[in-house]
């Protein structure tokens, strides 16, 4: 009797154990839905949206201009940011406002992106804090799950700050 | 015949459901719990690779769990994701947390004040001939060019700088090859790289310090 409860629930154990494993791959290197909050990035995604954010591109190195992406915050690790892709490494950014007379200019570094949010006006990202490193990046965006009536790909930015391809 | 067939069905099912538990374990306990590399490069002596790559290079073993919660501590031997190279992973000591004000060896700042939310890193042999110290700025050291990319190998190659909490990967626990260097990695910092002062100084740090 004893024996047969110890065999089910070393049973059981084991399932834990085999589908808790299982469950951390898929988040890991497949996708996970994401939860977003705040208004950096409206009108592409609003507070309180849910997004599907696949890993494959960001282990594959895969991540481009353009695309929205889950980041760790660089000065809290335990927080993330979701931003958009405004320049890779090597890129010139122009990092003065639309307003100032003289346009400076900065270079993203080996190994770092250059993150801005859709909206520019209330959002804390590289322009305040500068180029985030790659591996910081969690996931690209890909779907956007909640509200339904939004359901579907991602729109491109709104913001034309997307530096050209320099060739 | 039938048998035979019934049997290569039973083996094909078998090794299958063993795959499929073997191997998201096994991923998971290298994401989550420990993880095994091997150290080259020299700026990290005495402490690893004392000789060298010529009698081989060591071997650690990474605690991965300690580090769920980005929590390391001054001293720590730890591996960090490269800002330079996502793809590579390099091994240096942690110097100082955020707070701390430092003064740096051949950095472009002289006194720094580690932001929020980053660490200051360094490898212990300092007069390497591609530290930092030779070549300016870390930022601007070709010593990559000479890391080679491979599974479970990584640079130790001079660089002292602040990295974000987010990019630590593992700390070094153990040395486990080869076999008469097995021994645990214990904190230590060099007294003469002890940070300045900590703007974030409370009561229980200033009797650590004493």
């Amino acid at each position: 009797m004893f024996r047969r409860v110890l065999g089910k629930t070393l049973g059981f154990l084991g399932y834990t154990v085999q589908y808790g494993c299982i469950a951390h791959c898929a988040f890991e290197y497949i996708g996970e839905f994401v939860a977003c909050s705040g208004p950096s990035m409206e009108p592409t995604i609003t507070s309180h949206d849910v997004v599907f954010s696949e890993r494959l591109s960001r282990h594959l190195c895969r991540i481009e201009k353009g695309d929205i992406v889950i980041a760790k915050s660089p000065f809290d690790p335990h927080m993330n940011i979701c931003k958009r892709v405004i320049g890779l490494e090597g890129d010139k950014i122009c990092t003065s406002g639309p307003s100032d007379v003289f346009k400076t200019h900065q270079y993203v570094p080996k190994g770092h992106v250059w993150l801005e949010g859709d909206n520019l006006r209330n959002s804390t990202d590289s322009r305040s804090y500068g180029p985030v490193p790659y591996a910081l990046i969690r996931g690209r965006v890909c779907l956007k799950l909640w509200p339904p009536h939004n359901f579907g790909a991602l729109n491109q930015s709104p913001t034309g700050r997307i530096v050209k391809r320099s060739d | 015949m039938a048998q035979q067939a019934g049997a290569g069905r039973r083996y094909v099912r078998a090794f299958v459901s063993g795959f499929f538990v073997a191997v998201p374990v096994t991923v998971t306990v290298l994401d989550r719990f420990a993880y095994v590399a091997r150290v080259e490069g020299a700026s990290m002596q005495p402490s690893l690779n004392p000789e060298g790559n010529v009698t081989g290079s060591d071997v650690v073993l990474l605690n991965r769990w300690s580090v769920r919660n980005y929590q390391v501590r001054r001293g720590d031997i730890v591996s960090v994701l490269s800002p330079k190279n996502p793809q590579q992973k390099i091994i240096k000591r942690v110097i100082a947390l955020e707070g701390d004000f430092i003064k740096t060896l051949g950095y472009k700042n002289r006194y720094l004040k580690v932001p929020d939310g980053h660490f200051w890193i360094e490898g212990d042999h300092h007069g390497h001939s591609l530290d930092s110290n030779s070549f300016g700025p870390a930022l601007r050291t070709p010593w990559r060019a000479r890391c080679s990319v491979k599974c479970c190998v990584w640079c130790s190659h001079g660089v002292s700088c602040q990295v974000s909490l987010g990019l630590v990967h593992g700390r070094a626990s153990h040395i486990i090859w080869p076999p008469n260097r097995w021994q645990r990695i214990e904190p230590s910092i060099p007294p003469e790289r002890m940070p300045l002062l900590n703007w974030h100084a409370d009561a229980t740090e200033d009797e650590e310090k004493d």
